[in-house]
């Protein structure tokens, strides 16, 4: 057997055992691939997934909420910075990676392209965008790759307090003022197929699904991960006295699962492609981000440099 | 593995946290800073949030060395037949009770 067979048998033996790939390990070069598109993917996706939400930081309707919206959002950059960590592991450099995502080489997640215009959407996004978020990255906490999973196993248990936030603001406007019911449901007419396709397309649609089942880098597919979200959120939405926008959504005795619409692909696709209503909005501030703070990591790395240089004339001089 | 590191990025560092006094510091991820101090700021802001430690190490990334791990059996394998280094080895008759 060659040295590179030999490898990749205890390679997919590790993968059938459950034994976790750890950065350093042999792997197929597919696989580290395949790991830094969807792990930066990820990483892009928490990071660009503040500028929703931060839009209504100052006009918080109190302060429990705004302490509780800061430091959700401050909990998202943590999130990308631990995934950012994930990648570099892999090789990858982190420069690389942020440049990929403001050239349009990386994608991130599509429902970030989506405007948060009144109050009640930063409800439902803890809702339902976090709740759609939290049902995955539970499966990727069994994930193969072993800083990918730790890193899965710290955000899981950061998230549930930001699906909270959400669902207890969305259920005092359904159970406020009229007005404010209505806001409420208007913004879950808004996110919910949006929320939906979060989950990615249909498993025999989805180019990349098999071959990271395989490799158990994925651990269930989209359609069964979409279903039991839909399962767990429609009492929640009945509990709160909302409306589903689907008038095909309806319990269904044998399968013992939801029944629902037909989501549509095509807005999914164009969104995708880049012409949502936010695309070209999150992208610039991403990049003026960088551009704008480029003066602050120049000083930084000036004043180390100034700092060694003193520490080094003061050793000579003793 | 190792790309040139372009003019601006800052080194990247390992972040070890001891949680509580009476456990060792782990291994919890890396942070880019200009040096060791922000390094040890920056690692406080991500991974203590909730109050997940009461001490900090950071290392330079390039600091660490490691074993290769192609060649782990080698490495290892001079422990795996020693069993004589087990308290299970030895045979002491029940009577005598727990020692
Ligand atoms: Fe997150
Ligand atoms: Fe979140």
């Amino acid at each position: 057997m060659s040295k590179e067979k030999a490898f990749e048998q205890e390679f997919e033996n590790k993968i059938e055992n459950e034994i976790k790939i750890e950065p350093r390990d042999w792997m197929p070069e597919k696989y580290r691939e395949n790991l830094i598109r969807q792990i930066s993917q990820h990483a892009h996706s928490e990071v660009v997934g503040m500028l929703p939400e931060a839009n209504w930081i100052t006009r918080a309707p109190s302060l429990r909420r705004k302490v509780a919206l800061l430091a959700k959002v401050q909990d998202e950059a943590g999130h990308g910075l631990y995934l950012y960590s994930a990648t570099e592991t892999l090789g990858a450099r982190r420069e690389d990676t942020v440049d990929d995502l403001h050239e349009g080489r990386a994608k991130y997640s599509n429902i970030f392209n989506y405007p948060s215009v009144t109050w009640a959407d930063i409800g439902v996004i803890g809702w339902l965008v976090d709740g759609a978020a939290i049902q995955n990255q539970v499966m990727l906490t069994r994930t193969s790759y072993g800083p990918y999973s730790r890193a899965m196993v710290r955000i899981c248990k950061e998230e549930s307090f930001h699906q909270r936030q959400g669902y207890e603001i969305v259920l005092h406007m359904a159970k406020g003022t009229p007005e404010q019911k209505e806001m409420a449901q208007d913004a879950l007419n808004r996110w919910w197929w949006p929320s939906l396709m979060m989950f990615g397309p249909s498993d025999k649609d989805s180019k990349h699904s098999q071959q990271s089942l395989a490799w158990k880098i994925k651990r269930q597919g989209n359609d069964e991960l979409r279903q039991e979200f839909i399962d767990k959120t429609v009492p929640q939405a009945k509990y709160a006295g909302l409306t589903i926008p689907d008038p095909d959504l309806k319990w269904n005795e044998e399968k013992g699962v939801h029944d629902f619409g037909e989501i549509d692909w095509s807005e999914f696709m164009n969104v995708i492609k880049g012409n949502g209503p936010m695309n070209r909005s999150r992208i610039k501030a991403r990049k003026a981000a960088k551009e704008n703070g480029a003066w602050v990591r120049e000083a930084a790395t000036a004043y180390h440099e100034k700092k060694m240089k003193r520490a080094q004339q003061k050793q000579s001089a003793a | 593995m190792s790309k040139p590191k372009s003019k601006n990025e800052w080194p990247l560092w390992e972040v070890f946290i001891r949680s509580k006094a009476g456990l060792s510091h782990k291994h919890v991820g890396s942070v880019h800073a200009a040096d060791h101090e922000m390094a040890i700021e920056n690692a406080r802001d991500v991974y203590t949030r909730r109050s997940e430690g009461i001490s900090i190490w950071v290392v330079e990334s390039n600091q660490v060395h490691a074993n290769n791990p192609a060649e782990k059996d080698s490495l290892f394998e001079p422990a795996d037949d020693k069993i004589y280094r087990h308290p299970t080895f030895y045979e002491i008759p029940d009577e005598v009770g727990h020692i």
